[in-house]
């Protein structure tokens, strides 16, 4: 026990015995002895501390908002980043509902970002096994959303022209994805390595055999998605790309015939591109040619 | 009885009362003019001083320990009985959310979608029923962590290398509304970002993280500097559920007549100052129901050897 504890329980002690004896002007209060006025106020400087220390600490939080370099990608459905943060309650519900285990939620280092769900595209991207876009249904609190309230903030650029088509839906009475914004947008970012551009084919699996990436391949199982190393590719021109997105008219690959005549290939993003990442997971070179610009709006 | 006097017995005189008589002796005198029933029950509660019971909290940690790990198999071995972490989850489709961390989200987002009102409302009819902060000893894995290091605190008091420095415990009121005004303001859930509630649910569930060695330099200053510092004087969640526990009807009962006041109970209890009552002198009735604050841990139960300190149920005339 601590000195103060202790004189705390002698002040207790002399309560009791004051109780016991009542002094002419009850009700009054006693003056405080010394010694246990003084530890009464160390006590309050020290409480003051802690509470500095700990909402400083909590404050500290902002600080890797605020920088905001590391501009991350979101579940589908996100609301924009700020109402994202605050409306997040951290649960992982998401990450728990998703086939392919795309969503991962961020650690302390993104401040108040902690426990909020993200993407990391290259390493496992979203590709829609669930069809339903599960995290959606699963969030309790409208984080992620079919329909936003038309009271929260939308910018151009994020609304989708039409609802989006689901390549592995196509066969299907409602083809289309509940979605009605995009979470980022793809660019081809390093034109000088796309193999395309390059003219190149491409072999083999195409993130080597070490990468735990999967896929759905709608023509081997509609709803088990495959490893990426066990789905080895054989493309006279690597169009990964292009064939392995899931949404309609969101990528093409654009022939042009140059000046000598020869055939010149380059991947062209499309307006319906959703931002979900699969080009960037599936570009077989290192680092990707086609990267996803989290949260950036399509800008024609 | 001193030489002189056996002798002179001996001779023939007949034996007079002693002049002196030892303290100890005349304290068994004393105890002996009780009746042999009460010297009889006094015995017995010196017997029962030696008998350690844990029966409460090994049920608490059985049920903490049980929950925490539905929430990680629903998970690991997709079970999906209890889905989600603490902050919110669904049990078995039912939407279940912390009252706190709802409390946080309604302030800094201010936009409340059905979900989120039905699991908030759901979670306070239970611990409305349950008891408050019986979550926090019942539920909460940092607790239990925390009851462990508490352990620890202990054994370094008693050797003397730590003392435990209180802080004013107004601390914690003024930590709920600072949070709640800072969610208001920012528009962030800015106490989520230091809870070791939420930090821990989630690291049970989806893997260790960063976050862990805020958990790890909380308990060190538990530790080293003052007895459970974050529950006892931080901690807003304890604070939330303290208030939906003031109505609750499942609280502890004090009961005079049975009590010794040797304060045992105070002295494992996390929240003593709900405890007052026990002290000589301060209780108002026969029975007196202890204050919201108090976490149902149940401690308090084990280590009283002469049941003044039972579980009840407010308007159900039976023991637990």
């Amino acid at each position: 026990m601590s000195d103060d504890t202790r004189d705390d329980d002698r002040a207790a002690a002399a309560d009791e015995a004051a109780a016991a004896n009542p002094a002419p002007t009850a009700g009054s209060r006693r003056p405080q002895a010394p010694v246990r006025r003084l530890s009464s106020r160390r006590r309050f400087i020290r409480s003051a501390f802690l509470i500095g220390g700990v909402l400083g600490l909590a404050m500290l939080g902002y600080v890797p908002v605020a920088g905001a370099h590391r501009s991350r990608l979101r579940p589908p459905g996100a609301l924009e980043e700020a109402d994202f943060l605050s409306s997040c309650i951290k649960c992982g519900q998401c990450v728990q509902v998703c086939p392919v285990a795309a969503i991962r939620l961020d650690d302390i280092d993104s401040g108040f970002g902690i426990g909020v769900p993200s993407i990391d595209a290259r390493a496992q991207a979203c590709d829609f096994s669930c069809d339903a876009v599960q995290c959606i249904l699963a969030c309790p609190t409208g984080s992620l959303t079919y329909r936003k309230p038309a009271s929260l903030a939308t910018r151009p650029g994020m609304p989708l022209a039409r609802a989006p088509l689901l390549k592995a839906k196509a066969k299907d009475a409602e083809p289309t994805l509940n979605l009605p914004e995009r979470i980022g947008v793809a660019r081809l970012s390093r034109p000088d390595s796309c193999l395309a551009v390059l003219g190149k084919g491409f072999r083999g699996q195409a993130r080597g055999a070490g990468f735990r990436g999967r896929l759905r391949y709608v023509e081997r199982d509609r709803w088990r998605p495959v490893a990426v190393r066990d789905h080895p590719y054989d493309r006279d021109l690597c169009n990964l790309c292009v064939s392995e997105c899931p949404i309609g008219d969101a990528i093409t690959m654009l022939a042009t015939v140059a000046a000598d005549g020869s055939r010149q290939h380059r991947p062209q993003v499309l307006e319906q591109c959703v931002g979900c990442g699969v080009c960037e997971m599936i570009c077989p070179v290192d680092p990707a040619a086609i990267v996803i610009d989290a949260r950036q709006p399509w800008e024609g | 009885m001193s030489a002189s006097e056996r002798l002179r017995v001996m001779f023939g005189a007949a034996p007079l009362k002693p002049e002196r008589i030892t303290p100890a002796a005349q304290q068994v005198h004393k105890l002996k003019r009780m009746t042999k029933a009460d010297f009889e029950a006094l015995k017995q509660h010196a017997r029962d001083h030696q008998l350690v019971n844990h029966k409460w909290r090994n049920r608490r940690w059985a049920v903490l320990i049980l929950v925490n790990l539905l929430f990680t198999f629903s998970f690991w071995l997709d079970i999906q009985m209890l889905e989600g972490s603490l902050t919110a989850s669904r049990f078995v489709g039912f939407h279940l959310i912390d009252l706190n961390s709802a409390l946080q989200v309604m302030l800094a987002h201010r936009h409340v979608i059905v979900n989120l009102f039905i699991g908030t409302a759901t979670v306070f009819v239970l611990w409305v029923v349950l008891g408050g902060r019986s979550f926090c000893s019942w539920v909460c894995p940092y607790h239990l962590v925390a009851e462990w290091f508490e352990w620890l605190h202990l054994r370094l008091v008693a050797k003397k290398l730590v003392s435990d420095h209180q802080f004013h415990r107004g601390a914690r009121s003024v930590f709920w509304l600072a949070f709640a005004l800072l969610a208001v303001l920012s528009g962030y859930t800015v106490f989520e970002t230091i809870s070791p509630t939420g930090i821990l649910s989630r690291a049970l569930i989806y893997g260790p993280s960063l976050a862990l060695g805020w958990v790890l330099l909380l308990l060190l200053f538990e530790v080293l500097y003052s007895r459970r510092a974050w529950c006892r004087y931080v901690c807003p969640i304890g604070l939330t559920y303290g208030m939906v526990g003031a109505i609750s009807p499942l609280r502890v009962e004090y009961r005079l007549e049975h009590c010794f006041h040797e304060g045992d109970c105070r002295k494992v209890c996390m929240v003593p100052h709900v405890l007052d009552v026990v002290i000589k002198g301060r209780a108002p009735d026969l029975k007196t129901p202890i204050g919201p604050d108090c976490t149902r841990c149940g401690l308090c139960v084990d280590v009283c050897p002469s049941g003044a300190l039972v579980f009840d149920i407010k308007g159900l005339n039976r023991l637990l």
